[in-house]
């Protein structure tokens, strides 16, 4: 099963590794880690995607709870979360036909084009991982240069909050 | 008022009630070195090897309960001490270390002597720190001994750069400490205590199993109320000994690898046991699919990750150990319980009947010295009473079964990590502590070389150790299991050219006594214990081939033991 564990921690330099050695030393997986200060400079967020069968979860979380710098976690494939992840990607647009299926296909997607050049198009899209695999698939004939993906961003829905 | 970083570090240590430094100079602490030489409330002791050091406050803090302190320089300095970090990690030990690193200026240059320590403890420690501002020094250095000694407890290391011990600051010893991302539970869950007493009560088979848990939360007189009160046969794990009292009826030993055919057959048949600060580790549990199949499982832990981490349970209950057990006495008296008698007879039968096996019987007969003998001599010529440090391998099991601790805190060994070369430097810091009392460290000819540099500081600080070496010429537990399971071939399990420990004891300025015959041996362990101010190297030479029993073949489960 696939988890997406958010996480509270003191901006401290080493946090990060912390989670990182934990995960190796402990043969955990990681598919995608994100990590930035939140609203309160103190403090971190980080969302990890990890899979797992429910004792590996159960485990990982309590070992992350053990992290002196870890303030407060939740798993939030337990509960109704909204998840999205950020792409850049760079592709090679030769000829006229070519760059219209490009604009079309970002319009589909409801990407934006971020940069230009008479060979290339530097498109942003947002949204579920799902989607943005479906827009690598989607692009098919047009040469992908550059991709560049934030990893998972979550939050719960409703008036569920993770703070402090 | 105003200090240097390295004043501040010897002042912060004296007012947190430190008593003993164990440490060793360089380059990157020499001005803490001469903060040290400039006060007298704290008492250093220079030991050898680092990794000495860490050894001797781990065996500081677990006879007294106080948490070790170390001070090592950069590089080489934080790295020989990693072993004796990673041992006291294992083994949830309090201790607070303090290395030296280069001056923040060169961090990350490559410089001499610099290692990344933070780094390299990172996966060996509760938490670690890098000082990176000496206004930040006392408050990191309060939240280590704070993080150290509450919770589950484990080492913590500060990495303080040389140039932060020079500059100047203000420094006040902080009382208080709160963190936000740091507060252990101390109490159960009182429901969950219900539901524990009452599989308690509804129990015909129940067993206590306790571990380390109980010794560093200072539960055993709980623990033994709570084994008393429900009549339950109670075993041990290596590092539980003397939670429970050897001597007391209840007790059926040691349980696991090396355990007792009682306490294994015990455990193999129980119907509701007791986890008390156990962690069901896989020398203890052996096949995890056959431990304990007909029990109902109630576990108690200060850590919640040690719960249903390797065996599922039924009632866990994540506390301090000492307030739980408590709780659950509160509990059973509050209900008046009164165990049946009837029911426990007739476990108590079956029990006796494992026990009337004596699986831990050796003969005395032959021309060579049996190396449980000598421990059962030991015993009672100390009378029980002493504090046993130990190394690692077949002396380490032969010490554990044969000792017989009546009491917390006196069994010292590296039960986790295993670390060969603990006992001789663990010893030191247990006679530190306790200058009265009997310490022995019952070794073996393959560990007592992995730290034997420390005869010479045994020496400085004046510390009457008895080692105590069962010398059988090979590396026993490697060489036992080259016996039973690599069709004897002895790969590298025998040291053709060992020292003549008698000559090396005298070189060191301590007294060295030889025995190999079993007449002599009781006369040669009494001499040894009369010599009160001098350490004694008593190395006695046993029946070389001599195996440890009962043995669960790893793979195994408990009831499928190796008898003698």
């Amino acid at each position: 099963m696939r988890h997406i564990i958010s996480i509270l921690m003191e901006n401290e330099a080493g946090a990060l590794s912390r989670v990182a050695g934990l995960f190796s030393a402990r043969g955990y997986n990681i598919e995608s880690l994100t990590v930035a200060p939140t609203e309160d400079i103190t403090l971190s967020r980080m969302t990890l995607v990890t899979r797992g069968s429910d004792e590996i979860i159960e485990q990982i979380t309590k070992q992350l709870n053990k992290l002196i710098d870890v303030v407060k976690l939740v798993d939030l494939a337990e509960g109704p979360h909204v998840e999205r992840e950020m792409m850049l990607i760079k592709v090679k647009t030769s000829g006229a036909g070519a760059r219209e299926e490009v604009i079309r296909l970002v319009e589909i997607f409801r990407g934006n084009i971020i940069d230009v050049t008479p060979t290339t198009y530097t498109i942003e899209l947002t949204g579920h991982a799902d989607k943005l695999d479906a827009f690598i698939v989607a692009l098919d004939k047009a040469p992908i240069l550059e991709t560049v993906r934030s990893g998972v961003s979550a939050i719960s829905r409703g008036t569920k909050s993770l703070h402090v | 008022m105003k200090l240097t970083g390295a004043e501040i570090l010897t002042r912060f240590l004296a007012d947190e009630g430190v008593e003993y430094v164990f440490g060793y100079p360089g380059g990157a602490v020499l001005h803490i070195y001469d903060a040290l030489h400039r006060q007298d409330r704290l008492k250093h002791i220079l030991v050898r090897h680092e990794q000495a050091a860490t050894h001797a406050a781990d065996g500081y803090a677990r006879s007294t309960g106080k948490p070790g302190v170390v001070l090592v320089t950069s590089g080489p300095g934080a790295t020989n001490a990693v072993t004796g970090i990673a041992t006291a990690y294992m083994d949830s030990i309090p201790m607070v270390v303090i290395t030296g690193q280069v001056p923040t200026s060169l961090i990350g240059n490559d410089a001499f002597q610099e290692v990344d320590s933070v780094g390299i403890t990172r996966p060996c420690v509760k938490h670690n720190f890098l000082v990176k501002d000496v206004k930040d020094l006392a408050m990191m250095l309060k939240k280590a001994f704070y993080i150290a000694t509450t919770g589950r407890p484990g080492p913590v290391v500060v990495d303080i750069p040389k140039d932060i011990t020079a500059e100047v600051t203000e420094y006040k010893y902080p009382r208080q400490i709160e963190m936000r991302s740091y507060n252990p539970v101390v109490k159960g869950h009182p429901g969950q205590i219900k539901r524990a007493v009452k599989m308690m009560v509804g129990a015909k088979r129940p067993m206590i199993y306790s571990g380390g848990g109980v010794i560093l939360d200072d539960a055993s007189k709980a623990l033994t109320e709570l084994g008393h009160l429900l009549n339950c046969p109670v075993t041990n794990t290596t590092m539980g000994l003397g939670g429970f009292p050897a001597s007391d009826r209840q007790f059926v030993g040691l349980l696991g690898m090396h355990g007792t055919y009682e306490a294994n057959m015990a455990i193999s048949n129980c119907d509701v046991m007791i986890a008390i600060g156990a962690r069901f580790d896989d020398r203890v549990t052996g096949n995890i699919e056959k431990f304990a199949p007909k029990a109902k499982i109630i576990h108690v832990d200060i850590d919640p990750a040690s719960i249903s981490k390797n065996v599922k349970v039924d009632v866990p209950i994540v506390g301090g150990v000492n307030n739980v057990v408590k709780a659950m006495l509160k509990q059973l008296k509050a209900d008046g319980f009164q165990p049946n008698e009837e029911v426990l007879g007739k476990w108590w039968e079956q029990i006796e009947k494992w026990r009337a096996k004596d699986c831990l019987k050796y003969s005395t007969d032959g021309d060579r010295i049996k190396p449980q003998h000598a421990v059962d001599l030991v015993h009672q010529i100390t009378k029980g009473d002493a504090f046993v440090t130990s190394d690692v391998g077949q002396h380490q099991m032969w010490a554990a079964q044969y000792y017989g601790f009546d009491k917390p805190r006196r069994w010292i060994n590296s039960g986790g990590l295993g670390t060969m070369g603990f006992g001789l430097p663990a010893a030191m810091g247990v006679q530190l502590a306790h200058p009265k009392a009997q310490v022995v460290c019952i070794t073996g000819e393959g560990s007592i070389q992995m730290n034997i540099q420390e005869l010479s500081t045994c020496l400085q600080h004046c510390l009457p150790i008895k080692i105590v070496c069962l010398n059988n010429g090979y590396l026993g537990m490697v060489r036992q299991w080259q016996e039973f399971f690599y069709d004897n071939r002895y790969s590298h399990s025998y040291m053709d050219s060992l020292p003549d420990f008698v000559k090396l004891a005298e070189a060191y300025g301590h007294v060295g006594i030889q025995v190999d015959k079993p007449a002599d041996m009781e006369g040669a362990i009494k001499e040894t214990f009369k010599l009160k101010d001098r350490l004694v190297f008593l190395n006695i030479l046993t029946d070389p081939e001599e195996n440890v029993y009962p043995m669960v073949p790893a793979g195994a489960g408990l009831d499928e033991m190796i008898l003698i």
